[in-house]
């Protein structure tokens, strides 16, 4: 028992959990209709980098890797905070947040 | 041994004065501009005088020719082709130099009376010392290559003289026919010079000669295209069948540049080049052959149209390519110095005959119908008396110029064997033709009553006169050189004829050379022709009409030339014209141009087509295509493609080997 709770996690199951997470973000973006949870998709991706980082910066005892991932939580932190305001504006502008129906990305 | 000729300011003094009167010629005084134009062929006169003296024993240090002046500067140089810019000085070229730059001044010093009035009096002096330089470059040379820049030049400066007064259509026109015809010949040159450098890997009229004569059983095969090619660009400059529409057409330029270019030397060109490779026609009785039968069939189809002319200049010019007819004839059967010989008499009579034509035109104020004239014998003593000279020296009446040179031509086709008879009387036909329409000339411009008013009508200024009086006198001494053994003067430049030894009747009491009696004949024959000519324009002028009248489909054929420029215009004229249009319009403006633009136009459209989809709008999709895109460049990036496509041609054949 012990020695199990002794071990270390080993590197893959991170890596494969952050894939996961990452998969999980990827899949959520596209096969989601409603625009928020499609949001929250992409903070999933980016949360699924975040522990690559993290990871890696851990294992190599290397310091950069945790900085990039306050860039990266910085950057989510102003993507929300746009994204919202979009969300908000596109909901006003249409009375829906289907992402179907929101089809005019085009010239 | 040699004294330095200077050879090379014979073209060049013309081109200096070119250059002057071109560039600085409108703001020159008009005084000036008459010296540089007159000073540059005399001063190039004098240098071939001074040669001259050398080559005929005049001075202690006498030349031996053919002297050579090559340009220090290697002018090509391509593998094994080496050309310089070389000029030659020869017997030939040496003749043909004193004809040009004598005869050419004369006619400087008739237009300055002549040109006196027009506007264009230094552009018109500039292109006459241009010609005289290209055409001096083009007798000098030593090889095809030089003589072809001298040939195309005077083909230049025949278009621009011809077009001289460029506003009037008809003369336009006549210059570009002039140019466009003189291409078929020069391509025709071209082939043979290619042919030339592809047989005997030079171009240099020496070597080629010196090659043939080593080798004297090379007949015909190659030789005969390269003679052929040679004579089709003779044909063209000198106006022979089927070439030689341009040159009536060329009578639209000023009367001297009828003279100088379109008589007297640029035409004769042809005749000169043929003489100067002589030895390739000489290894080739096909085209010697067919260099004689041209020439024959040139002199009799001309002659025969000049008959029915109405305009002076257009007799003249008929009457120019049936005389260049001969000299080829002469060429054909092999005596060069015979058709030299007549090139020379005929640049003074045919000179004379154009100036005076000028001169008859001038003081009538411009007319050129001969059947506006008549009278003029009174109003115009010299001109007439000039005239009556050159009548009589290209009739061929004995003792002046035309007669020596003519018989000669006509001697040496009697001997030829085997057709020689047929083209001598040919020969002898057209001098009968050509003693009718020149004594018809005569006899409708000075004598009779005048058939319009021409009130006004004066004698020429001297600078015009002298000229006249001088070629006159040419014309009446110019073959007397025959008796000096002009034959054999030429003969080391373009070899002797065997047969100008002379030949004997046999079955005859006395040893009368044939020579003697042919001449008497060709006398008789001329005299006939004046008989004829008298006859009908003078004692019963009524009698051409009634001719005419009766022979309706035989006059019109003699007054349209033949058809020759209809038919020229309806099968090649026509047809390369509407191909040119099809062309230009539905292959190059629609098909290329067009279509380039329909091309980019259509790929545009079509590829936007497709791609327009995939802008669906849909955010799902574009992040779709994303994480598509994504994918295929971790794809790209992470498998070893280099290993996974090395190792599928052993998968391969170690399956195979299973």
């Amino acid at each position: 028992m012990n020695s199990f709770f002794a071990q270390e996690v080993p590197l893959s199951w991170y890596l494969l959990l952050s894939a996961v997470l990452f998969s999980l973000g990827v899949v959520g973006f596209l096969i989601k209709r409603n625009l928020i949870t499609v949001f929250m998709s992409i903070e999933l991706m980016l949360n699924g980098v975040n522990l690559y980082f993290v990871t890696f910066a851990h294992q190599w005892h290397a310091v950069k890797g945790q900085i990039f991932v306050f860039f990266v939580m910085m950057v989510a932190a102003a993507e929300a905070a746009v994204g919202l305001a979009i969300i908000i504006a596109v909901f006003r502008a249409r009375a829906t947040l289907a992402v179907d129906r929101i089809d005019r990305m085009k010239l | 041994m040699n004294p330095d000729l200077h050879l090379w300011l014979i073209p060049l003094l013309p081109f200096a004065g070119f250059l002057l009167n071109g560039i600085l010629g409108p703001g020159l005084p008009k005084w000036l501009i008459t010296t540089i134009a007159l000073l540059a062929p005399l001063a190039s006169f004098c240098v071939v005088l001074n040669a001259s003296l050398g080559v005929f024993g005049f001075l202690p240090a006498s030349n031996s020719l053919p002297y050579v002046e090559t340009c220090p500067l290697l002018w090509i140089n391509a593998g094994i082709l080496r050309i310089d810019f070389s000029f030659v000085l020869d017997q030939l070229s040496l003749v043909m130099l004193l004809v040009v730059t004598g005869v050419g001044f004369l006619i400087h010093v008739y237009s300055v009376g002549y040109m006196s009035d027009d506007e264009g009096y230094a552009r018109y002096f500039s292109y006459l010392n241009l010609f005289l330089f290209f055409m001096t470059v083009l007798v000098l040379a030593g090889n095809a290559l030089v003589m072809f820049v001298g040939w195309e030049g005077v083909g230049l400066a025949s278009y621009l003289l011809i077009g001289f007064w460029f506003q009037k259509k008809s003369a336009a026109d006549a210059g570009k026919k002039a140019f466009i015809v003189n291409r078929i010949g020069d391509f025709g040159f071209l082939i043979g010079m290619f042919l030339l450098v592809a047989n005997f890997g030079t171009l240099t009229f020496s070597e080629i000669g010196a090659r043939l004569d080593a080798n004297p059983a090379w007949q015909g095969g190659v030789l005969t295209i390269i003679a052929l090619c040679l004579m089709l660009g003779a044909a063209g400059k000198s106006a022979q069948l089927p070439l030689y529409i341009w040159l009536p057409d060329a009578m639209e330029g000023p009367t001297p540049v009828s003279a100088l270019i379109h008589a007297a030397t640029m035409v004769t060109a042809g005749v000169y080049m043929v003489a100067r490779t002589h030895v390739l026609f000489d290894h080739s009785p096909v085209a010697l052959g067919v260099v004689a039968t041209v020439g024959a069939a040139t002199a009799i189809f001309a002659a025969t149209i000049a008959l029915v002319q109405n305009d002076i200049k257009r007799v003249l010019a008929y009457s120019t390519i049936s005389q260049l007819g001969y000299m080829f004839l002469g060429c054909g059967v092999t005596a060069y110095s015979a058709a030299i010989f007549h090139l020379m008499t005929h640049a003074f009579f045919k000179a004379l005959l154009f100036l005076a034509a000028g001169s008859v035109i001038h003081s009538i104020g411009g007319e050129q119908d001969l059947r506006k004239m008549g009278g003029l014998r009174k109003k115009l003593p010299v001109t007439f008396a000039v005239t009556t000279v050159g009548v009589l020296a290209i009739a061929g009446i004995f003792p002046f110029a035309g007669f020596f040179s003519k018989d000669a031509i006509l001697y040496a086709a009697f001997l030829q064997q085997p057709n020689g008879k047929i083209l001598w009387f040919v020969g002898l036909l057209t001098a009968l033709l050509t003693a009718f329409y020149m004594f018809r000339l005569w006899y409708m411009t000075f004598l009779g009553e005048a058939r319009s008013p021409q009130g006004h009508a004066h004698e020429c200024p001297w600078s015009m006169r002298g000229p006249l009086l001088i070629l006159a006198a040419l014309s009446v001494c110019g073959g007397w050189v025959g008796m000096l053994r002009f034959g054999s003067f030429l003969a080391p430049s373009v070899g002797a004829r065997i047969t100008e030894a002379g030949s004997y009747i046999p079955f005859s009491l006395f040893p009368v050379p044939w020579e003697v009696i042919l001449s008497i004949v060709a006398v008789l024959v001329a005299l006939e022709g004046w008989l004829i000519a008298d006859k009908y324009y003078r004692r019963k002028p009524e009698r051409p009409a009634q001719l005419a009248a009766a022979l309706p489909a035989g006059y019109k054929l003699l007054a349209n030339k033949y058809y020759v420029d209809e038919f020229y215009g309806a099968v090649v004229v026509k047809p390369l014209l509407a191909v040119s249009k099809f062309f230009l319009e539905w292959v190059v403006d629609i098909g290329i141009l067009g279509g380039a633009a329909w091309l980019l136009g259509g790929v545009a459209t079509f590829t936007g087509a497709i791609l327009q989809r995939w802008q669906s709008g849909n955010l799902r999709s574009y992040a779709a295509w994303l994480a598509a895109g994504a994918a295929a460049v971790l794809l790209f990036l992470l498998v070893p493609w280099a290993t996974v496509l090395a190792s599928l041609p052993a998968i391969h054949l170690g399956m195979a080997g299973h």
